[in-house]
């Protein structure tokens, strides 16, 4: 059956308190989620509290300042914090976003911070993608083609045709809507879930690509594709503002069309 | 746990050999719900006027051809589109694969067999 607990050595245990060190007018607790593979402890939260007045403004500059000034062990994967690279997904404050684009202004209280859910965890922040990036991979994100583009030449493209792919080329593959997703957390061995979806209907809308049919072939399944049951997390969470829901919807779309 | 990106490829792939078309099902889903729209409209709105008239105004009622047509539409679009949204709560939630087979049959055969005992139903009392 579908998992609705945590196994017994996932349950989450309260952990080490950090308390801040000195004065400040302007402190906030960060509780992290922490988990190691090297021992056999169970994953906790530990808590640190920190001055915002010495502090960036994102989610991302209180990671990176506990790392650097309170315990070097924390583990996240970050690189580009400005919302381009899509490292630094993870859950904050109940919500999948990128920790570089989520402001702590925008959190009430304490900033609760855990790592994807429903993925395998390498460390404390960072999930196994391994699967995920499999699944993209599948869908041959590239553009394929027959014919051969004029020597010398680009392929052309209207600025109507260019348009369709707007809102599909700015998807960064955070996987936030991915590991959002009920449906993917049940089936992610089968459903390719949002993210992924995204990528294939931006190369299935591309004017350019000459294998739309084929595409749409390989999508025409009970799981891959028709897993989506309009649950709309996806569109919530996505730190880019993208609507995967309505790429999935499109390609829903044409497979009615084409039958 | 970290298996490798290949490996992980090779089992995405093997979905391709055990490709289960979707677009019918779904599609049979949706005309299903749109179906039932009107007929439980008129369903609803002849249930208020049997109840106010009693049992010999329901036989009455169910004795014309026009609403025995319309209840036994009713049942069939009914029990088809139960069984196939049950379908996918199945396929969603049940993941021990003998189980799934078995289920899914199940709730096949039952919702025919309650069809078919609803539209007999139907004509015993209209003929």
């Amino acid at each position: 059956m579908a998992e609705f607990a945590l196994p017994k050595h996932s349950k989450i245990v309260k952990g080490i308190d950090y308390p801040f060190i000195g004065e400040t007018k302007n402190s906030r607790k960060v509780n992290v989620y922490r988990w190691s593979p090297d021992d056999d402890q169970n994953p906790r939260i530990d808590s640190y509290t920190i001055d915002l007045d010495e502090c960036g403004p994102m989610v991302l500059d209180a990671l990176i300042k506990i790392k650097q000034e309170i315990d070097s062990s924390l583990t996240f994967r970050r690189s580009c914090r400005e919302g381009i690279c899509g490292s630094c997904s993870m859950n904050i404050d109940g919500t999948n976003t990128l920790a570089c684009l989520k402001s702590i202004e925008d959190v009430k209280g304490d900033i609760n911070i855990y790592p994807l859910p429903h993925m395998d965890v390498v460390k404390d922040l960072v999930p196994d993608l391994t699967k995920a990036y499999a699944q993209l991979t599948s869908v041959k994100p590239w553009l394929q083609t027959d014919t051969k583009p004029e020597q010398g030449k680009s392929r052309k493209q209207s600025p109507k045709e260019r348009e369709k792919i707007d809102g599909l080329w700015e998807c960064v593959l955070c996987f936030s809507c991915t590991t959002s997703c009920p449906s993917y957390w049940w089936n992610g061995d089968k459903y390719l879930g949002p993210a992924v979806l995204l990528q294939a209907y931006r190369w299935i809308a591309d004017s350019r690509d000459e294998n739309t049919n084929e595409r749409l072939d390989d999508l025409e399944d009970t799981f891959k594709l028709y897993r989506c049951h309009t649950i709309m997390n996806c569109t919530k969470t996505c730190p880019k503002g993208l609507n995967p829901a309505k790429a999935i919807g499109e390609i829903k779309k044409l497979q009615l069309e084409r039958k | 746990m970290n298996n490798s990106i290949n490996d992980n490829l090779i089992k995405v792939e093997d979905l391709k050999t055990l490709k289960t078309h979707g677009v019918g099902h779904w599609k049979l889903q949706r005309i299903s719900a749109i179906a039932m729209v009107p007929l439980v409209v008129w369903f609803t709105s002849s249930l208020m006027l049997i109840l106010i008239g009693g049992y010999e105004q329901s036989i009455e009622w169910l004795q014309s051809p026009f609403n025995a047509t319309g209840l036994i539409l009713l049942f069939g679009t009914l029990y088809f589109h139960a069984a196939l949204g049950l379908q996918v709560v199945i396929e969603d939630y049940v993941h021990h694969e003998g189980l799934k087979i078995v289920s899914l049959i199940l709730i096949k055969l039952i919702a025919f067999v309650l069809g078919v005992l609803s539209i007999l139903c139907v004509l015993k009392i209209y003929l």
